[in-house]
């Protein structure tokens, strides 16, 4: 098995396949811990990791932190209304304060595309994007890869339809470039208002049929409908959102036997699907949630093996 | 560095786990609360064979388990060092059991500590007893095995290699 050497995670964009399968592999191991009954593995004793996140998010802040205890690291939570931030210090001061106080690795999430690449340049510390505006959210993106690849064995050839807000959509993003360099077919599907344009250069289909993208799918992905990110301005109304691009029991017979329903969270119950497709037997919405922990053990484990060997030859 | 010498032959490693399973059911008094856990990779694999000899001998399947230490061991920072990561499988509850862990070589006894370190996360074991195939010396740590297919005195710089067929196409053990 190859190496993993890199000393941040920005994006799936620069990521070979081989690189991603390392990440997908090493969080097959660590799904194990936590089914134990004591949910915690000693291996990064000692290690300090902070969440910055400066733009609201629960389940990936939460899913980050229970992976670092499950690691045994210590983690720091940083809002931006409890950070010096709000004092008008630079994100990267912020950061270069933490790295003073000997952090080693740092989760960022921020709104504008590009703060974790700044922050990575400029730390020494491994730097792990959790979302930066409408860019990336890698760890969201291996995290569905992960998903589809435990229920369907393989991810190569699978037909992948990517339903709603495209223009907005980090995870959109992160997926595609995750989901073409493991040779899936993406169709991405939305409303021409939050399609980027374009985007076919990117190796996917585009449709604004929703019909067209359930047809033959074994993978529909349903993005969530941003209004706090400006889903809301390509939109007329939600009502004719729901009739044209929600999922019903309905819609979902004419999809594959045996389709897997996905979707970032959290989602709007009505809009982007009904109750009875998000609680169904095709949904794999929940697995997504619990995979998530054990891909960012994997990505905090990878990095914080890098990170170690990087200190051990600047003091030595 | 060339010299390979011997130490035992697929026979010699035959001979040694049946020893050896006779030598568990002794103890134990039969298989009774007994359980195997074998380290990842070749320890898993000699855990295999031993639950078969004493199913041969006792007529009874004891439980069988395999941990991968990785994630306790003590130089996950050191320069170079990245291991793969494999499943630990432990599918039964340890508590109130004799559990017989087997490595294949037995060396500093720092594979031993994570093992032990990672058992207890599981549960509290009745006892743990100790199995490998070869016990080389130059232990870091208090640690001894309760049972051992080979006793050979080494020089810190040889190397022992353990070769089974379920991974290496042959059974054979090698100071090289």
């Amino acid at each position: 098995m190859n190496k993993w050497t890199r000393k941040d995670l920005l994006g799936l964009e620069e990521l070979t396949r081989e690189e991603i399968e390392i990440i997908l592999d090493t969080a097959a191991s660590f799904k194990e811990v936590s089914a134990r009954s004591v949910k915690k593995v000693p291996a990064l004793r000692g290690m300090t990791i902070a969440n910055l996140f400066l733009e609201p998010s629960t389940r990936t802040r939460i899913s980050f932190e229970l992976a670092a205890k499950r690691l045994s690291a210590d983690i720091l939570n940083i809002a931006p209304s409890a950070s010096s931030i709000s004092k008008g210090e630079t994100v990267k001061d912020t950061a270069r304060n933490f790295e003073a106080m000997k952090v080693d690795l740092m989760v960022v999430r921020h709104q504008s595309s590009g703060t974790p690449h700044l922050l990575a340049k400029n730390l020494s510390a491994g730097v792990i994007n959790a979302g930066d505006g409408a860019h990336e959210h890698p760890t969201q993106g291996l995290l569905d890869l992960f998903t589809i690849r435990e229920h369907k064995k393989k991810i190569d050839g699978l037909k992948v339809s990517i339903i709603g807000d495209i223009a907005f959509s980090r995870v959109a993003r992160s997926n595609l470039w995750g989901l073409s360099k493991f040779g899936a077919k993406v169709t991405l599907c939305g409303p021409p208002t939050l399609m980027p344009r374009g985007v076919e250069q990117l190796g996917a289909k585009v449709t604004h049929s929703l019909e067209e993208a359930i047809q033959d799918a074994d993978v529909l992905y349903l993005l969530r409908v941003q209004l706090e990110r400006g889903s809301g301005k390509g939109l007329p109304s939600l009502r004719e959102y729901v009739r044209l691009y929600g999922i019903d029991g309905e819609r979902l017979k004419k999809a594959n036997p045996d389709v897997l329903i996905m979707h970032p969270g959290p989602v709007n119950r009505g809009v982007e699907l009904t109750s009875d497709v998000a609680d169904g037997k095709h949904s794999v919405i929940l697995d997504q949630v619990t995979n998530g922990i054990a891909v960012r053990m994997a990505v905090l484990y990878l990095l914080a093996s890098v990170r170690g060997r990087n200190v051990k030859t600047t003091h030595s | 560095m060339d010299k390979k010498a011997i130490l035992l032959d697929s026979d010699g490693i035959q001979r040694a786990l049946v020893r050896i399973s006779h030598e568990i059911l002794e103890r134990a008094k039969g298989t009774k609360e007994l359980a195997l856990v074998g380290i990842r990779t070749r320890g898993a694999f000699l855990a295999e064979r031993l639950v078969r000899e004493i199913e041969k001998i006792e007529g009874a399947k004891v439980a069988i388990g395999a941990l991968d230490i990785t994630l306790y061991r003590d130089d996950l920072t050191m320069i170079g060092h990245q291991p793969v990561l494999h499943k630990t499988e432990l599918n039964f509850d340890i508590t109130d059991k004799t559990i017989v862990l087997v490595d294949d070589v037995l060396f500093t006894g720092r594979t031993i500590r994570c093992a032990l370190d990672e058992l207890v996360d599981f549960g509290r074991p009745k006892r743990i007893q100790l199995a490998v195939l070869v016990d080389r010396g130059h232990r870091e740590l208090p640690i001894r095995a309760d049972y051992v297919g080979k006793n050979v005195p080494t020089a810190l710089e040889e190397r022992v290699e353990v070769h089974l067929t379920e991974m290496d196409g042959k059974d054979e053990v090698m100071l090289v």
